[in-house]
């Protein structure tokens, strides 16, 4: 990145709609960019020297933010690597996004988390933040080298996929957590209420003859987890909360001033249990897509403000993988091309919240879980910015995905507006098929050549 | 219908009619033992993964009997055993242009998944994990309606491990569409209440006594521990209180009868003295099964 920072050192966004929630700034504005941070905003920015895009009729807001990816690297680089999942975050319109440990070897030391950054300095094109895990090899036993991770980089802890189940465990991770000023994510799965199951449980388990996984095995890890967070004082994020109770527990703990958070998957509240093609395995996924019930509380929560921030759990497998009986399939989606698209749909076409409200559960929200310095439009902030369109008709097409895998159940949907640049350190990394929209500087179409 | 059959769920009455109406018409040749070549020079291959007497035997009858050519594939002794994906295995058999698969497999949704990847294939659902089972549900209602003139205002009364029974499902499924009553009894474990939301006319007791009072049919499940995945009752206790034992008939409609999928476990969802009683249809159904399975094959191989 910093070599490529070298050829566009500036860079002027023309007359887009400038949305920054932190700020509360609406309005047509330029965004000039110097040396990978943003150094004016205002009318009629003079730019000597300067690249430009014409973002006319596009919204320009602060670079979004995924915290929930997998990256698959190391270990499991034929599903994904570092720079495949970050030229699909790219294509998303994410420009920083935060890898969970659930690599192999799993990132739960300094080692691992350092060899992470390394490579992502080296291949991602955009800013790569590692989450390390809580417990060694994340077996739920012993505490990983918390303090150390946090030194080589990590951003908060988790063991996502494989939650710990002993309570007394987590209690000291988040006292360990507290004291490094690291929040704990938890995958919220009580793993013996949902063993062996497929997908939600409820009329659709029955239906289709598949084991369950009931809501509850979410909620009470959730009310555990509040009630510990409470006792140690913890910063305590849910990760794709899910279920209805859940939500609520949330909102009760956020009530009573605890520092309680919580992320919701696009396809969360976009697709219910009841929207799977029989046995389709780009339906299978953990948390499950829930009942219809669940969905409209999820939904709920995101207006309310309940929930903090949307982030895709993207979670690439390879497709023989996906390629087996339903039961035998591995859980997960990929979820960064089409996290704009769907909650455009989904929640500001529909009118269940203002486009504001959007950027910011991609923004400020994931920041303020994080404290990553990033999701605002700022003179001095690093020019890390989404340039989105919420109009155009596309259609994602998965084979032409940049990652490495291809399940996702949003194949062939037809979608309202969607990402059209990604600026990341002041570097234009993706630009929508056929939207030239960087003026033909030699600066720039050499950028485009180099990170193609 | 010609691209298969995956369940009775997606049948509509008018299919199942005319698959019960041709059913009866075969029951003279199959008792007879006669063969006839409707389907002569066509290739049905019988794929079974998971162990199957009747059905696998019921099926290749059905088959010879039409004149087709019938051959059985069983998951030990083939390259399934050597580690070979299901999809493949179906790949490698659908590249020799079979004229339908007929298969069973341990996973719920074995069957629609192949379908979907192998279009020009008809597959025929023998049996897919805890979901259907269609052929069964079919040759049950050919062996009510050889006793009754019709479904409609029947009561059923499905007894056992409803959770894990593919049989109960695609039962349910068909006798609800004709206007049965269906009564599904069981223990708390093996009964979820969503159960009663798959379709209408669906209602649930843990009371094995309610569900037979005034009732039509019994029909029995048998116990499948392969597919439970937590102890449950003894063998004991689930015969005091699910099992079904002379006594209990009196409850019923004095012209009830007593049906079976098999394999029975007598002692323990069944006594010896009614799985062998006048009431008893379960030889009934087996050789039902061959003739609903013919009437099943033509439709989805003849012309």
């Amino acid at each position: 990145m910093s070599k490529l920072g070298k050829l566009m050192s500036k860079l002027v966004i023309r007359n887009g709609r400038v949305m920054d929630p932190a700020s509360g700034l609406d309005a047509v504005r330029d965004v000039a960019i110097e040396d990978g941070r943003i150094v004016t905003m205002g009318q009629n920015i003079a730019s000597t020297g300067a690249a430009e895009v014409d973002a006319s009729g596009l919204v320009v807001a602060p670079g979004f933010i995924d915290m929930h990816v997998h990256l698959r690297e190391p270990g499991f680089e034929y599903a994904e690597t570092i720079e495949s999942g970050s030229r699909a975050a790219a294509a998303g319109g994410f420009t920083s996004i935060c890898c969970m440990p659930n690599t192999s070897p799993v990132n739960d030391s300094a080692t691992v988390t350092s060899y992470i950054k390394e490579r992502a300095e080296r291949h991602a094109i955009v800013n790569v933040f590692p989450i390390g895990a809580i417990t060694k090899n994340s077996a739920g036993e012993e505490l990983a080298a918390i303090g150390l991770m946090k030194a080589a980089g990590i951003v908060a802890i988790s063991d996502d996929g494989r939650p710990v189940m002993n309570a007394r465990v987590m209690r000291r991770a988040m006292e360990t957590a507290r004291s490094f000023g690291l929040p704990v994510i938890d995958h919220c799965e009580d793993l013996h209420l949902s063993a062996g199951g497929d997908m939600n449980e409820g009329v659709e388990s029955v239906r289709l003859g598949l084991r369950g996984i009931p809501a509850a095995s979410e909620d009470v890890m959730v009310a555990r987890d509040i009630l510990l967070a409470q006792l140690t004082g913890a910063r305590f994020h849910v990760a794709h909360i899910s279920s209805r109770h859940s939500v609520e527990m949330v909102a009760f703990a956020k009530a009573r001033g605890l520092a309680v958070t919580c992320e919701v998957t696009p396809h969360h509240f976009a697709l219910a249990d009841n929207a799977m093609p029989p046995y389709d395995s780009n339906y299978k996924m953990k948390p499950p897509l829930r009942s219809t019930c669940d969905l409209s509380a999820v939904t709920e929560g995101i207006v309310s403000g309940a929930v903090d921030a949307i982030a895709t759990d993207h979670a690439p497998h390879a497709g023989s993988e996906k390629m087996q009986e339903f039961e035998k399939c591995p859980f997960g989606i990929l979820g960064l091309e089409t996290a704009i698209g769907v909650t455009l749909d989904r929640l500001v076409h529909s009118g269940k919240i203002p486009l504001m409200r959007m950027i910011e559960l991609f923004t400020t929200g994931p920041d303020r879980v994080l404290n990553l310095n990033r999701g605002r439009l700022a003179i001095g902030a690093p020019a890390d910015i989404t340039i989105f369109d919420t109009e155009r008709a596309w259609t994602y097409d998965v084979n032409r995905s940049a990652s490495k895998s291809r399940n996702s159940p949003f194949h062939g949907h037809s979608f309202r507006g969607g990402p059209v640049a990604t600026i990341v350190n002041g570097q234009v990394v993706w630009t929508a098929d056929g939207l030239p929209l960087a003026s033909p500087s030699p600066a720039t179409l050499d950028l485009f050549s180099t990170s193609q | 219908m010609p691209s298969g059959l995956l369940g009775i769920e997606s049948l509509d009455r008018v299919e199942i009619e005319a698959i019960l109406d041709r059913a009866k018409s075969f029951q003279p040749q199959q008792t007879a033992r006669r063969k006839s070549d409707q389907l002569r020079g066509r290739m049905i291959v019988n794929l079974f993964f998971e162990a199957s007497t009747r059905t696998r035997t019921s099926f290749e009858i059905a088959a010879k009997r039409l004149g087709a050519d019938a051959i059985s594939i069983t998951a030990t002794g083939s390259s399934v055993s050597k580690g070979e994906s299901l999809v493949d295995t179906l790949n490698t058999l659908g590249a020799m242009h079979p004229d339908a698969i007929v298969m069973r497999h341990a996973a719920s949704g074995a069957p629609h998944f192949l379908a979907r990847h192998l279009v020009e294939t008809p597959i025929i659902n023998a049996g897919d994990g805890t979901h259907e089972h269609p052929t069964q549900a079919l040759l049950d209602a050919r062996t009510i309606l050889d006793r009754r003139p019709t479904l409609e205002g029947l009561r059923v009364a499905i007894i056992g491990d409803i959770a894990h029974s593919r049989v109960a499902r695609s039962n349910m499924y068909l006798l609800s569409k004709f206007g049965a009553q269906i009564v599904l009894c069981g223990p708390a474990t093996l009964l979820p209440p969503e159960l009663a939301q798959l379709a209408p006319g669906i209602t649930l007791t843990h009371e094995i006594e309610e569900a037979i009072r005034g009732a039509d049919v019994i029909m029995m499940l048998r116990v499948q521990l392969e597919r439970q995945h937590e102890p449950g009752f003894s063998a004991n206790e689930y015969f005091q209180f699910y099992g079904l034992r002379l006594e209990h008939m009196s409850l019923a409609k004095p012209d009830a009868i007593v049906m079976h999928p098999g394999p029975i476990n007598r002692g323990r969802e069944i006594s010896s003295e009614v799985a062998d009683s006048q009431r008893s249809v379960i030889l009934n159904q087996v050789e039902n099964g061959i003739a609903v399975r013919m009437a099943v094959l033509e439709r989805i191989l003849g012309n």
